[in-house]
């Protein structure tokens, strides 16, 4: 089977999961207590406005109706107005979303470059010093949620010691005009390195944070799949063959223990997109996790709908990812599927 | 000096060290390879045939808790003696290996060609990937495969048992190593296969004259393939002969023990031997001397 058809099987297969966590989260949203309608116009609106608010948003209307108006909607693209912006929803995701993405890529990036090398660092040098360093600093990492890390890397690099700033996405004295929303991409695209250069030193603090359990998370699987792997009679025949530890340990353990944990970044990659809310507050950082919790105190229907819509797209990409590089990775996997 | 020895082995001592001291489980082994000759060490499972083959091979020195004396020298070479890099050096070249299972032993993310290729790579790091191909296919045609291009663009996994062990045969060979050390070679397959794919074995190393030390439980296996033959029992070598002569006039009472643990066509079921007879212990009995 050709890489394209399954790309495509695998994004028929996600259509299809988006479409039954979008009916999930619409019918929770409204089965849940509390009126949107009186929330969003306050408590000293009068029965009238109410009633003439929840005919406007459709709310009198049977549930399967109202369903029904919401995908009429979102097929072409329009996914209400916010009660709690008052903007379209689709311009204010436009907005928050890449500011969150930004930040989970990197975070997800420094847990494979940071947490894979760690792990197989401590499989090679099993039982000796590096491995007991690198065991001790990852159960650390994983042992604390993120905004307690976020909450100490920003007293000590940020407060005490000011290597980092502690808020905000880019230098206040700086103005870059907005193209994607990614700060690194539009100062880049601007011909702005000064900018550039402070939008990441803006990000790294945060997206360390953020990756930090995931950072060793990664490195302890990646140790224990590589021992294992180690035990394996390919790898003595390796040496028997005579290559060097290095490169058995870089061609022939680490590759095939890759696989186990990519398949868990590739989880863990999206979960970030919900632990980021914290991080997000403490560094007062415009994204989609503080929206997406705003949103839901204000029990703003629209606005709840297309964050989740929005998260489980991502998260639906972000799988579909990792399973083609864990295919290009297992030969295994690759032939077995194509034998379907 | 007139033709060293491929393998001269004196006086092999190995011990583990473990929480309560220090445990021997090769008790001072003596064992001769000439250029040329196969030679088969038997013994059952935990008689100390696999950790001799290991320290031939040089990787059971590098092991933390393993303690090795006396000596492994390999053409006039004490191999203790040598850096663990030097030792390193010899394999995949001079030394060279195949094992037990060649199905897992056959890395699963690489295609065989790959396989070869690196493999090549340790006798000429410059060799190219035509040129790897093209000694493989030559290589993998005397272990009787055809289809050396669809077995080359194969992994390990997609090929039969019987074909990947004449696959690790073949690589164990490609690169003419003086010695070849192989451990319980396809005891994973089916007999019939097994007894083809040793005689394949068999005809390639006479033909390059490579010195064998065959790993087995199974005298049986041994006999169609050994000049001569070590029983080993309990770390200790028990009795030593030219194969005709140990099949003929079995001495020490624990090889015939073994030579009745072979089955035979004409039936009569498994017989029974003891787990542990105090004559086993008996001295060690060398034919060679007696003669």
């Amino acid at each position: 089977m050709s890489i394209f058809r399954r790309l495509l099987g695998r994004l028929g297969a996600s259509l299809i999961v988006l479409i039954g966590v979008s009916m999930l989260i619409f019918f929770i949203a409204r089965i849940i207590p509390g009126d949107p309608a009186r929330i969003a116009l306050g408590p000293r609106a009068t029965d009238a406005q109410v009633e003439q608010m929840r005919e406007a948003l459709n709310l009198n209307e049977p549930i399967v109706v109202q369903y029904g108006l919401f995908m009429g909607d979102l097929v072409r693209g329009d996914l209400g107005i916010s009660l709690y912006s008052n903007r379209p929803v689709m311009t204010d995701l436009v907005e928050y979303l890449p500011a969150t993405l930004e930040l989970v890529l990197l975070a997800g990036f420094m847990m494979v470059m940071i947490g894979l090398p760690l792990g197989a660092i401590s499989a090679r040098y099993r039982g000796r010093w590096p491995d007991n360093l690198v065991r001790v600093i990852s159960l650390l990492a994983v042992s604390a949620p993120a905004f307690v890390w976020a909450v100490g890397l920003v007293l000590v690099f940020a407060y005490f010691t000011p290597l980092f700033p502690i808020t905000g996405r880019i230098s206040d004295t700086l103005e870059v005009e907005r193209l994607t929303g990614f700060m690194l991409i539009d100062t880049l695209a601007a011909g702005r390195l000064d900018a550039f250069a402070s939008a990441l030193h803006h990000l790294i603090l945060p997206a360390f944070a953020l990756a930090l359990s995931g950072i060793g998370q990664a490195a302890r699987l990646t140790r224990s799949n590589m021992i294992a792997t180690y035990e394996q009679p390919a790898i003595e025949m390796a040496q028997a063959y005579g290559f060097s530890e290095a490169r058995i340990a870089r061609r022939y353990a680490f590759k095939p223990s890759l696989i186990p944990s990519l398949t868990i970044i590739g989880l863990d990659f999206a979960a970030l997109l919900g632990n980021a809310f914290l991080v997000e507050v403490i560094f007062a950082w415009p994204g989609l996790s503080r929206y997406g919790v705003g949103v839901i105190l204000q029990k703003d229907l629209n606005a709840i709908v297309g964050t989740v819509l929005i998260i489980s797209a991502t998260f639906l990409i972000a799988n579909i990812i990792v399973d083609f590089l864990v295919s290009v990775l297992n030969p295994r996997i690759r032939f077995s599927e194509d034998n379907k | 000096m007139p033709d060293p020895l491929t393998l001269d082995i004196k006086d092999l001592r190995l011990s583990f060290k473990n929480w309560s001291g220090t445990t021997e489980v090769l008790h001072g082994i003596d064992l001769r390879i000439a250029p040329g000759e196969r030679v088969a060490l038997v013994g059952e499972s935990g008689s100390g045939k696999s950790v001799t083959s290991r320290i031939v091979l040089g990787t059971m020195q590098d092991v933390r808790t393993a303690r090795v004396t006396g000596q492994v020298a390999f053409e006039g070479q004490d191999l203790s003696a040598l850096t663990s890099s030097d030792r390193r050096a010899l394999r995949g070249r001079d030394i060279s290996m195949i094992f037990q299972d060649p199905t897992s032993a056959l890395n699963p993310v690489f295609r065989i060609g790959e396989l070869f290729q690196e493999v090549l790579k340790r006798r000429d790091p410059k060799v190219t990937k035509g040129e790897a191909r093209a000694q493989a296919a030559k290589i993998l045609h005397e272990v009787s495969i055809e289809d050396t291009d669809r077995v080359l663009d194969s992994y390990s996994f997609q090929l039969s048992g019987g074909m990947n062990q004449r696959v690790m045969i073949a690589m164990a060979l490609i690169n003419e190593p003086r010695l070849l050390l192989a451990d319980e070679p396809g005891t994973a397959l089916d007999v019939t296969v097994q007894a083809q794919t040793l005689a394949m074995m068999r005809d390639l190393v006479v033909q390059q004259g490579t010195s064998v030390l065959f790993i087995s439980h199974n005298l049986g296996v041994v006999r169609e393939f050994a000049d001569r033959i070590y029983v080993i029992y309990q770390g200790r070598i028990v009795e030593h002969g030219a194969t005709k002569e140990l099949f003929d006039a079995p001495r020490h009472p624990y090889t015939r023990a073994l030579l009745s643990a072979i089955p035979r066509l004409t039936g009569g079921g498994v017989p029974d031997i003891a787990e542990r007879s105090p004559d086993f212990d008996d001295p060690f009995v060398d034919h060679a001397e007696v003669r």
